[in-house]
């Protein structure tokens, strides 16, 4: 049975398999892949529902300050540049992968942590200096679906930075091993993900916002 | 059923190279400075200015999920391009049509903020 699979599985990487054997698919890469793929699809949902209501509630500021008054551009086109960085960083570093490179593989790594650790950084400076101003989330409904929008972004950020630590440590004292390479994989998929989650937050949020 | 496959093999599966990350991230460099400096510079104006950066953030989109994402180039049944489509399909239905059914809620009744006229029809 496993021989079978095994064999059937690399029958995959040819252009035309024979698809009258049943799902090919049945190694641990290849389901894990796949899994974290449903997940990262669900999450885009959550993410739509997000700027749905973001989008409905964008006008209704009660008096408040409404987003062009709110929003400073450079401050997230640095934040745009930054998170875009910290993706081709992971992809380099997944490419040292490739080669077995386990310092050049913890060097991207590195600098892709820093990179998101200073993102994480500017965005809580913007949210403490809204909240110092008095427009917290408290204030009306566009402020509510903002920081709701946008602080989703920043905790999956916050939780793909710890995902990202112990990438670093699991790395460094077990090398680049099947099981490591694999995480790995998944990690630079979920924080390609949240880059492109952010090109939209940038777009709508911030250049429509001040359009 | 857990047939493992070696690290080679694995390394197989994996479709990212230098180039299609440079590619990748110089198109999304560009993409972005454009649709940022067309907001800052205020080059076009009104809805044309919201379509274009619209256009653009969707076509910043389809660079990374094809160069970054690798969507549709994993093997075959390709199963992850089945479910992006899907998710797509519902991502459309959710958003469209919530925006519909507000939009219209808003003209019927919200305009004027004339409940009494609202309450007569």
């Amino acid at each position: 049975m496993k021989d079978s699979l095994t064999i059937h599985h690399k029958d995959t990487l040819e252009l035309n398999p024979d698809l009258s054997i049943p799902d090919p698919h049945q190694d641990t890469y290849s389901k894990t892949i796949l899994g974290f793929w449903m997940y990262l699809m669900t999450d885009c949902l959550v993410f739509a529902s997000l700027f749905c209501t973001y989008a409905i509630l964008h006008r209704e500021t009660f008096g408040g300050p409404s987003s062009r008054e709110l929003f400073d551009l450079t401050t997230a086109f640095i934040e745009t540049m930054i998170l875009l960085f910290s993706s081709v960083t992971c992809g380099f570093g997944m490419l040292a992968a490739l080669k077995d490179e386990k310092r050049k593989v913890l060097f991207w790594l590195a600098i892709s942590f820093l990179l998101g650790a200073s993102f994480i950084f500017i965005e809580l400076r913007e949210f403490s200096e809204f909240v110092h101003a008095g427009h917290d989330w408290t204030k009306s409904a566009f402020l509510s679906a903002f920081f709701a929008l946008v602080g989703t972004h920043g905790l999956h950020v916050s939780f793909g930075l710890l995902w990202l630590a112990v990438m670093m440590g699991q790395i460094h004292y077990a090398g680049i091993t099947v099981d490591t390479f694999r995480r790995l994989s998944v990690f630079s998929l979920f924080w390609h993900f949240l880059d492109l989650i952010w090109i939209f937050i940038f777009t709508f949020v911030y250049l429509m916002g001040v359009i | 059923m857990n047939s493992d496959l070696s690290l080679k093999e694995i390394k197989k599966e994996w479709h990212g190279t230098y180039k299609s990350y440079l590619i990748g991230f110089s198109l999304s460099l560009i993409l972005t400075c454009i649709s940022f400096s067309l907001v800052v510079g205020d080059l076009l104006s009104g809805q044309n200015l919201v379509y274009t950066v619209l256009g653009l953030a969707i076509l910043q989109a389809i660079v990374q999920l094809l160069l970054f994402l690798h969507v549709g180039q994993e093997a075959k049944p390709r199963w992850e391009t089945i479910i992006f489509c899907f998710t797509v399909m519902v991502l459309l239905i959710v958003v469209v049509g919530s925006l519909w059914i507000m939009n219209d809620l808003e003209q019927r009744m919200m305009t004027g903020m004339n409940r009494e006229q609202v309450a007569h029809d």
